[in-house]
């Protein structure tokens, strides 16, 4: 099962070791995670995407709450949220795929936003399972790099007041 | 004013006494500043040391231990005390010195990275980069220290720090944390509901660990008990909770603990686990003790509830207010028959002892050692069989303490425990019982005891074995020992003199009663050399 964990955290410097820490010494998985600062520059957000158990999900919530530097924990499901990620992907074209490379980027809603004689840059903004579609998609085709940001989410709006 | 004034203005603050360490270049500032306070300073002998005084410390006191080293290699010396204390829930403020802050991250001459290496092992730690932080700082560490789960809390301050000069010292009257706010209160549903499950139940148990001692709740769950005619076990930390004698306690549960105890749990109906972890050594299979029984949890800390079994009716909360609640209830409980069965039990189950009568049997020994103390002492276990013959034989009265490193486990704790504790009570009866192996990781402690003048015996059950250990193999590996034997060193009563301390010798059950009355005749610090059977075991 998997459960995303929306955490709110001091914004000091080790806190993000102290969570990760946490992670790795009672053996929870970490399938992403995603650090950014909030509106209040000392509170920072940290997107966190686990799979487990039950018991196991449930104890990720309740030790996140005993550290303390942590403000708030909020849990959802999937299919509770708008999750998002970000690639970047560095591929080589040739006359023969640019056509191809630029119609999976039109159906697949990605953008080139750099181009040199034979490299291109596509930024993909997805949900986790579209960019995995995107990549099988473009499969064929020499990739140089490639860089993601991991998931980001937040609780739908019309789940606010649960 | 500069950083090293303020921190000890505020041990000051928070009425420390005491600050037991071990001095380094890294901590000096803080060291040359408390000459000028009231606050006295124990010069321990290895750093480890310094963290079990302050537990055995804070665990009499009931205050917040205080333990000073220096950086590098004192620091991460330090740290097997530290997760000692962790593991049971002691409070501890632990300052270590740091090198100066700019040189951070390069790794000079003793810098260790204290904060990053405890983090698994403290409730909380600092780093203080700003010397006005200080005041802060201190009344956060020991608020966090000694509230909701107690527990360490490490301040490491680099040396530039504790020189800097200080704009303006203010100890804060209050802390105010969003990110910790323990509960105190039970709620009051969920009290409801046990009281509820309580009138049903017909054959209910109370299980007490460390955590009924550590909220001070031993009063009001003997007040719960008695009123209601209801069983206790405990775990090997709640030893002391209710005393040994009395009739409706039936012994520690576990691997290690009665059968009758074991039994008390299995057959409830309805299992009250107060401030105990539910780890393996007391619950074999946690998921099975929830199994055709209705099981409340109180812990103060929420995260305990549901980590190794899931209750029925969680409570979050001091354990001392959640059973005054409880008992501010009207409600009846009928467990006459419950109680006579577990009595039945209690004689047809006791294990019974062969002991080798060449030797000083430790039944005996221990038995005959506690009937003796005066009823308010304090009888600190180490570790390895030892221990659990402490836990298994020592009656702990009405007031007693019963002090052991349960969760870590770490060798060495009792005796400078047992100077700490004696420290804070002086003018209790405080005994250490300890191996031969035991003894060892600790005896540097006898000058620090001596220069102290803590009056503690200090038992030393020889075998000249790591028994524990010894006996493991005896059963995993067929008596193939590996490593564990210790030779006839030291010998004890040289040692004794070396130090200047007072030695009797126990060379088998005859002796026992002249030396325990012989030692307990006076307040001076004592070594008991006890001979018992090497090939003795716990397990029988």
């Amino acid at each position: 099962m998997k459960k995303i964990y929306s955490v709110l955290v001091e914004n000091r410097s080790g806190v993000l070791s102290k969570v990760s820490g946490l992670f790795a010494r009672r053996c929870f998985n970490i399938d992403s995670l995603v650090v950014g600062e909030t509106f209040d520059p000392e509170v920072s957000n940290m997107t966190i995407v686990s799979s487990g158990d039950e018991r196991t999900l449930e104890q990720i919530e309740k030790q996140l709450n005993k550290k303390l530097d942590v403000i708030k924990v909020k849990t959802f499901h999937e299919e509770q949220a708008v999750s998002r990620e970000l690639m970047l992907i560095k591929v080589k074209y040739n006359k023969s795929n640019r056509k191809d490379i630029m119609e999976i980027c039109e159906i697949c809603k990605a953008q080139i936003v750099d181009m040199s004689k034979n490299h291109m840059m596509i930024q993909i903004c997805d949900t986790p399972d579209k960019i995995k579609v995107f990549r099988s998609a473009i499969s064929g085709i020499s990739v140089v790099e490639v860089a993601r940001t991991g998931t980001l989410a937040l609780p739908k709006c019309n789940d606010l007041e649960n | 004013m500069i950083g090293a004034d303020a921190i000890v203005k505020a041990l000051s603050e928070e009425h420390v006494k005491y600050v037991f360490g071990y001095p380094g270049v890294a901590i000096c500032p803080f060291y040359n500043s408390i000459l000028n306070s009231d606050v006295e300073t124990v010069l321990v002998r290895t750093e480890q040391n310094a963290a079990h005084a302050a537990s055995g410390y804070a665990r009499v006191s009931c205050e917040v231990g205080v333990c000073a080293v220096t950086s590098g290699p004192g620091a991460t010396n330090l740290i097997t005390g530290i997760a000692t204390a962790f593991a049971d829930s002691i409070p501890l403020v632990c300052i270590t010195g740091q090198v100066n802050s700019s040189l951070l991250g390069s790794d000079v001459f003793q810098e260790a990275d204290i904060t990053g290496a405890v983090e698994s092992f403290v409730k909380y730690s600092y780093l203080v980069k700003n010397v006005n932080d200080i005041p802060r700082i201190m009344k956060e560490a020991f608020y966090i220290a000694n509230t909701g789960r107690k527990g360490p809390v490490l301040v490491d301050v680099p040396i530039d720090i504790q020189n800097a000069e200080i704009k303006k010292y203010k100890y804060p009257e209050e802390v105010s944390m969003r990110t910790y706010k323990p509960t105190f209160v039970g709620n009051f549903a969920q009290i409801k509901k046990v009281i509820k499950a309580l009138e049903k139940a017909k054959r209910p148990v109370v299980c007490a660990g460390g955590g009924v001692i550590l909220a001070n709740a031993q009063d009001n769950l003997i007040k719960f008990c008695e009123s209601k005619n209801i069983p206790v076990v405990s775990t090997m930390m709640g030893i002391s909770a209710v005393p040994t004698s009395h009739p409706l306690y039936f012994g520690m549960v576990g691997n290690n603990g009665k059968p009758y105890a074991n039994r008390a749990m299995n057959e409830s109906d309805l299992l009250i686990m107060v401030g105990a972890r539910v780890a393996d050594r007391a619950v074999n299979q946690p998921d099975l003790i929830t199994e055709n029984k209705v099981m409340v949890h109180i812990d103060v800390d929420p995260a305990e509830i549901g980590k190794n079994c899931g209750p029925t009716i969680p409570i979050v909360g001091d354990a001392s207010n959640i059973f005054e609640q409880i008992n501010n209830q009207e409600f009846e409980c009928d467990t006459k028959e419950w109680v006579k069965q577990l009595n039945s039990y209690k004689e047809t189950m006791a294990k019974k002892r062969t002991p080798n009568p060449e030797f000083t049997d430790p039944e005996f020994f221990i038995k005959t050692l506690s009937s003796k103390l005066k009823s308010d002492s304090v009888y600190v276990a180490d570790v390895g069989q030892n221990q659990i013959w402490s836990c298994a034989y020592c009656d702990v009265k009405k007031g007693g303490r019963f002090l052991t490193s349960g969760g870590m486990g770490t060798m060495g704790y009792s005796i400078p425990a047992a100077m700490g504790a004696k420290l804070a009570s002086p003018k209790k009866q405080v005994v250490a019982v300890c191996g031969d192996g035991s003894f060892q990781m600790s005896m540097m402690e006898l000058a620090t005891i001596n220069e102290v003048k803590a009056g503690v015996k200090i038992i030393v059950l020889k075998n000249n074995y790591l028994g524990m250990v010894r006996e493991y193999q005896h059963f995993t590996y067929n008596d193939n020992y590996s490593v564990v034997s210790l030779n006839d060193y030291p010998n004890l009563e040289k040692l004794s003199k070396a130090y200047d301390l007072n030695y009797i010798k126990v060379s088998n059950n005859g002796d026992v009663e002249a030396a325990i009355k012989d030692m307990l005749s006076n307040d001076k610090t004592y070594i008991v050399e006890v001979l018992i059977d090497p090939m003795d075991i716990v397990k029988g």
